[in-house]
């Protein structure tokens, strides 16, 4: 055997050429060249390369997250921008620009890049498109520096740059970036990869024209989660981040419990509109029904965890093991669990056990780490799999799937994951979707897998949110009362000239849907409660929409002075067909509004909402207050200053 | 007697490689002079062609110094060297759309050798001719082998398990007998 290569290798000695001697010479020329100018740049280049730029990039970030005052954020960012502009190559012709501005701007390296490249193609016109780009940069500052991906920084003069590899000279910006490119010297974050469910905001339609809105609801909370979560350090959430509903029904609010045997109850007030002297809002709220702890089937959940490399971060992986712990607490010994994993490739880390086998759930929790790229199919193939083993009659099944929503293998298009998920879920299989972490969050998918999959999405960022999410509201996030729950409203085009609905944007259905069970929609659970607001102009207050010349079809003619017809469809767990339940909207239900008004509003001043008037953060505020009611977990302490915080952060 | 100079030879290089990424410009000068021809026949082997394997060993020479910054000297240099070849290698191939071409068989590289010039298909002898039939990972793997490395060593250029080398090995051997048979035919 050896004898063969030998002889291989003679031949091939033969066959080698000797090197030609002066591409000899140049190549260790190049080499011993590339090698001086390396120990030059290594001088240069020691202050800003890797270790110590991490710092001032987290020292940035830091005070992002610590300082909370407008004038301290503004002082602090202008610093920041006036640093960079500082170590950039062009730094001179930036600083001329900077001060042309009185508005406080950041600038993000890749900017400067971007900049620069332009400016060395059209030199005659680079100051004001500097100029133009500083202030189309100054708002959303906060958000504008932590979220740029790629964010990339450069140290000031290179003594010499590496031939072969970077631009001959450092002045040579017209290169295609590569002066860049390598990342030796260089400072890369990881790329900030979010996505986000969303939908243009609910216009106000004309009564006569529309009179009826119809749509799901929605239990989910993750929105108001991962707002909190951004306020919190700093940044104004973008207008697609914010669903209103999911903030509103993030809080719990008295609505009369139902007492006929109903899954739910319906209740309807109307109020006076905070923004707006002309117009009134009709809150319609659900109740749940609350049964006895012992009344409840038991549970069959799968966990569906994501042990990818990406929720190797502590407030992912290891929050996600606290929050099962203290979820588990909380499981009767009937009640059965198992773990899939998914990783690379998807595995059952648990079979089915009994909730009361604590040390063995536990130990297998406890082995869980983080690695690998995720299979979020294969992940959820198998755990529908691990719970239609497990389901036995009268039992719930659930699959809760925690991650930090990226389904980079495998099935990754919401679209198709949808149509998966859609197919299961008539198996009877309840799936809820945990979100763990940011920076990759994957919002859009979240949503797609919990609106199909029968079931809800949170988000959850901190202990005490899986403190509320897994322990205080277990019960209603585990046990679903009524499915498919569609809401439909009629307005009386006598007492109503306008109508808009606050929020639902990505929840709205056809109004043929209402009566098709085929179509799906939301799940309410035990004890939760749902709230819609839609804010209505009466008939002879001052319309946005002018009458029409030509008059409609036929006008109204009914003497009622009902708002409008309230109805609702669901179907109860285990069945196909669905009940309908009818309430008339009475214009005389007058309450105050109340705090589900006050979130309400807060929604539409993240979303930029063009229908609030004056009406600023400081009115919210007011409102809540008055209106904070018992609050005995402090959510409703924690939303007023996130209000309070979005005040000092928002521009005038 | 052969043996014995290898082993001398790395560990020099080792510490010639060791002061070299610690900014000592004799040293790398020392370790480029030395190791240059033994580079330039390893990426002849890997490229099967005069001039690339000039323009490979010049790409590796570039990015050499930054390179060897990384250095810690837990491999020997040489296997760390080879690393780099292969590595630079396969960053050539896929910058070079063709060679999917003339890489995918001895049946298609027979029709593109006819179409190429005849001056070049003179130069390589059939030994040459069949390596560039071989599949590239079997290909580098023989061409590291051939070199003198042990599969070990090869292995761990490669990031293979030594079990692999040897098969590798194996199959190439028999797909160069297999060419021999084609062309006595």
């Amino acid at each position: 055997m050896s004898d063969d290569l030998d002889d291989l290798n003679q031949i091939f000695d033969a066959v080698t050429p000797a090197p030609d001697a002066n591409r000899r010479a140049e190549n260790i020329a190049l080499a011993q060249k590339n090698y001086a100018a390396l120990q030059e740049t290594v001088d240069g280049a020691r202050p800003m390369s890797n270790r110590p730029m991490m710092g001032l990039w987290t020292g940035v970030e830091k005070m992002m997250t610590s300082l909370t005052s407008r004038a301290g954020l503004t002082a602090c960012t202008a610093l920041v921008a006036v640093g960079l502009i500082g170590f950039s190559p062009v730094g001179d012709g930036l600083r001329g620009t900077l001060e042309q501005t009185d508005v406080p701007v950041i600038v993000t390296p890749s900017q400067i890049e971007a900049d620069l490249l332009a400016e060395a193609e059209m030199p005659a016109t680079a100051e004001e498109q500097l100029s133009d780009s500083f202030v189309a940069q100054s708002s959303g500052t906060a958000e504008t520096l932590r979220t740029s991906p790629n964010v990339r920084m450069k140290a000031a003069p290179v003594p010499q740059l590496l031939e072969g590899y970077r631009p001959k000279k450092a002045t040579d910006l017209t290169n295609d970036g590569s002066y860049f490119g390598t990342t030796e010297n260089l400072v890369q974050s990881n790329p900030n990869t979010e996505t986000y469910a969303t939908a243009p905001t609910n216009p106000v339609t004309v009564t006569a024209e529309t009179p009826v809105s119809t749509f799901s609801i929605d239990v989910d909370t993750a929105s108001y989660s991962v707002i909190r979560n951004m306020i919190s350090t700093g940044q104004v959430p973008p207008a697609d981040v914010v669903r209103i509903e999911e903030m509103v029904n993030y809080f719990t609010y008295d609505y009369p419990a139902p007492t006929d045997g109903a899954p739910f109850r319906p209740s309807v007030a109307v109020s006076a509109t905070p923004w707006n002297p002309n117009t009134q809002l009709v809150t319609v709220g659900l109740q749940g029904a609350l049964p006895e702890i012992a009344d409840r089937p038991p549970l069959n959940l799968v966990f569906l965890l994501d042990t990818s490399g990406s929720m190797n971060q502590p407030n992912k992986l290891p929050l996600l093991k606290q929050s099962f712990r203290l979820m588990l607490g909380q499981l009767r010994p009937e009640d059965q669990v198992a773990i899939v994993t998914y990783a690379g490739s998807a595995g059952r880390v648990l079979d089915p056990t009994p909730a009361g086998e604590r040390e063995t759930i536990l130990a297998a929790l406890d082995q869980l780490g983080a690695g690998g790229s995720t299979a979020g199919q294969a992940g959820l193939q198998q755990a529908y799999a691990t719970v239609a083993e497990m389901a036995q009659d009268g039992d719930v099944s659930r699959v809760i799937l925690a991650t930090d929503g990226d389904f980079n293998v495998g099935l990754n298009d919401p679209e198709a994951l949808k149509a998966y998920i859609a197919a299961k879920r008539d198996s009877g299989a309840y799936l809820s979707v945990l979100g763990f972490g940011r920076g990759n969050l994957d919002d859009a998918t979240m949503q797609a897998l919990a609106q199909n999959g029968n079931g809800q999405a949170a988000y959850i960022d901190r202990l005490s949110e899986a403190q509320k999410v897994l322990v205080d509201q277990l019960t209603g996030n585990l046990f679903p009362i009524a499915n498919d729950v569609k809401i439909q409203v009629e307005f009386n085009p006598a007492t109503v000239a306008e109508y808009r609905l606050i929020g639902y944007e990505t929840r709205a259905l056809r109004r043929e849907d209402f009566n098709n069970d085929k179509v799906d929609a939301g799940e309410i659970g035990a004890g939760h409660s749902v709230t819609a607001i839609y804010e209505v102009t009466p008939v002879g207050s001052p319309t946005l929409n002018d009458p029409l010349r030509y008059g409609s079809a036929d006008t109204a003619k009914n003497e009622s002075d009902e708002l409008g017809f309230l109805r609702l469809r669901y179907k109860t767990p285990g069945t196909d067909v669905s009940e309908l339940t009818e309430t008339p909207i009475l214009a005389n239900t007058n309450s105050e509004a109340g705090f589900a008004t006050a979130i309400a509003g807060f929604g539409q001043l993240l979303r930029g909402s063009p229908y609030l008037g004056d009406w600023s953060y400081d009115a919210a505020i007011a409102l809540a207050n008055a209106n904070k009611g018992e609050d005995p977990y402090g959510y409703r302490a924690e939303a007023i200053q996130l209000m309070r915080l979005m005040s000092s952060l928002s521009t005038d | 007697m052969r043996q014995t100079k290898v082993k001398l030879m790395e560990t020099s290089d080792n510490a010639l490689a060791l002061a070299a990424a610690d900014g000592d410009a004799a040293a790398f000068a020392t370790l480029l002079e030395r190791q240059y021809d033994r580079l330039f026949r390893l990426c002849f082997r890997l490229t099967g062609s005069q001039a690339e394997a000039e323009d490979l060993t010049q790409d590796i020479c570039a990015a050499l110094p930054a390179k060897l910054r990384a250095y810690r000297g837990e491999a020997a240099f040489t296997t760390w060297l080879y690393r780099v070849a292969v590595n630079a290698t396969h960053d050539r191939r896929r910058r070079s759309a063709s060679h999917a071409k003339a890489a995918q068989g001895w049946g298609d590289w027979e029709v593109n050798r006819v179409a190429t010039n005849a001056e070049t298909a003179e130069r390589l002898d059939w030994l040459t001719n069949a390596m560039r039939a071989l599949p590239d990972d079997i290909r580098d793997t023989l061409a590291l082998v051939l070199d003198g490395q042990t599969h070990e060593a090869v292995g761990t250029v490669l990031s293979i398990p030594a079990g692999t080398v040897a098969w590798r090995v194996s199959e190439a051997k028999k797909r160069l007998a297999q060419i021999q048979k084609e062309e006595a035919s």
